[in-house]
């Protein structure tokens, strides 16, 4: 069970998608205009992330090696087809105002990361967790930006008014106050050196992709993988040629020894 | 050809997919530090856009729609794109060499791309027809690539000043952005 925790830990606060990783950064800044969508979009995505966990680690063991990335989309998209439905079916409000992000969920780069990253590698319990854990904190991270947006913006969130009319910057609940508000966090997270992807100060991922989002077009996921494999096997090639020189070195200088010896034993 | 002009000019200019809608910022944050290789990236997205509205219309019109599958939507187009990068990458590989020396590098970081996806999901939920898909998705791609090339010849020119400590590297990218998505706000009067 403990496992299980750490996985939740370690997606809201250790890895958290939004603030360390930079994953998926369309939705971030494109539903972060009020916190109730941004809860919502969190919300959907999480759903999305635990059972694409769960379901890929259930197969990982039947889907060919080959085929994994369109397999992976295929069970992504089916399950955000059912997300969408039953959102445009319970939630109709959240439906019209999340618009095409919904769909969009299946580019995300977080979940194809995490199916690549750890779904494909763990167990069923553990990479449900690992969903939850990662989805909590992409819901943690969008619902404090758009926290920031909604009340420098509208000057009220979740329905309570913190700043009087005159004093609201409409800017930042409009398209280009998403990118001041996360300029204003990446430069903070570079001024108190806090781990992100965009300086490069954070924890070397797991992610297949490094988890930058800066440098990733959505298919690093599956680019990656290749050089990933590529950068191992080079790794271990050299640690197995550095081991053999190394005892091909010793073993010389063993024999150089022991010439030494059997020319001293002569000169005797 | 009236309406034909003022979708392509409102997909890319009044609702450009970036600076607007949001869509596909990984690669217009991740590939836009040189001119040269943002129009690249710029001219394959502009070929894979327009390909997947002309593909992605024709499973909607003649597959979708007449077994009443249209649910099916999100999953028939993410397969067909991808299907259709793929297939696009080895036939520039073989057969048009020049181009996919041009393009090549950048066609496997397009497929899923969530601007590809977002066009064409667009087309259906405007219900636009053959001509206007077309029109929209070439419109969105342009759209993609003057901000892009704008956001990378900004960047090469930024290069050497003094930004201050704290905001070197993204944050920087990202205020030139949301000036570029102010700048790019005033278009909205252009179309009505």
């Amino acid at each position: 069970m403990n496992k299980c925790m750490e996985r939740i830990y370690n997606g809201i606060v250790k890895e958290n998608p939004t603030f360390v990783l930079m994953l998926g950064m369309c939705p971030t800044l494109a539903v972060t205009t009020t916190a109730v969508n941004g809860v919502g979009m969190g919300l959907s995505t999480t759903a999305v992330l635990v059972f694409s966990n769960l379901i890929i680690s259930a197969l990982r063991k039947i889907i060919p090696d080959r085929v994994r990335i369109p397999a992976y989309i295929v069970i992504v998209a089916s399950l955000v087809t059912i997300v969408q439905l039953l959102l445009q079916a319970y939630v109709p409000s959240l439906y019209s105002s999340l618009g095409i992000f919904i769909p969009l969920i299946v580019v995300n780069c977080i979940i194809l990361g995490r199916a690549e990253a750890y779904a494909a590698k763990n167990g069923p319990l553990e990479s449900a967790f690992d969903g939850i854990g990662m989805g909590l904190g992409f819901t943690v991270g969008l619902t404090s930006i758009a926290i920031v947006r909604e009340i420098i913006g509208a000057g009220a969130v979740f329905g309570m008014t913190f700043i009087p009319e005159d004093f609201r910057i409409t800017i930042f609940g409009l398209a280009p106050g998403a990118f001041f508000v996360l300029a204003g966090l990446t430069a903070l997270q570079n001024k108190f050196k806090a781990p992100s992807a965009t300086n490069g100060s954070a924890a070397p991922s797991k992610l297949a992709c490094g988890g930058n989002c800066m440098t990733c077009s959505g298919s690093a996921c599956s680019a990656n993988h290749a050089v990933l494999e590529e950068i191992r096997a080079k790794a271990e090639a050299e640690a197995a040629a550095a081991k053999k020189a190394a005892a091909e070195k010793a073993a010389a200088a063993k024999k150089a020894a022991a010439e030494k010896a059997a020319q001293a034993d002569k000169q005797e | 050809m009236k309406e034909l002009i003022l979708v392509i000019v409102g997909a890319a200019l009044v609702n450009n997919i970036i600076l607007s809608q949001f869509q596909g910022l990984c690669p217009f944050l991740g590939v836009s530090k040189k001119v040269d290789t943002s129009l690249g990236m710029g001219g394959a997205v502009i070929f894979v856009i327009v390909l997947a509205s002309i593909v992605t219309n024709l499973i909607y019109t003649f597959v979708l729609v007449p077994f009443n599958v249209t649910y099916l939507q999100t999953i028939a187009f993410i397969l067909v794109i991808a299907a259709l990068v793929q297939f696009v990458e080895m036939f520039l590989k073989k057969n048009v060499p020049s181009l996919y020396q041009a393009l090549g590098v950048f066609l496997p970081l397009i497929t899923t791309n969530c601007a590809v996806l977002g066009s064409a999901l667009t087309n259906v939920q405007k219900e636009y027809n053959f001509i206007f898909s077309v029109a929209n998705g070439f419109g969105t791609a342009v759209g993609f690539t003057v901000a892009i090339v704008l956001l990378a010849s900004i960047r090469e020119s930024i290069e050497d000043n003094d930004i201050p400590y704290n905001f070197q590297g993204s944050p920087i990218v990202l205020i030139t952005s949301g000036l570029m998505a102010i700048a790019f706000m005033g278009f909205s009067g252009l179309i009505k």
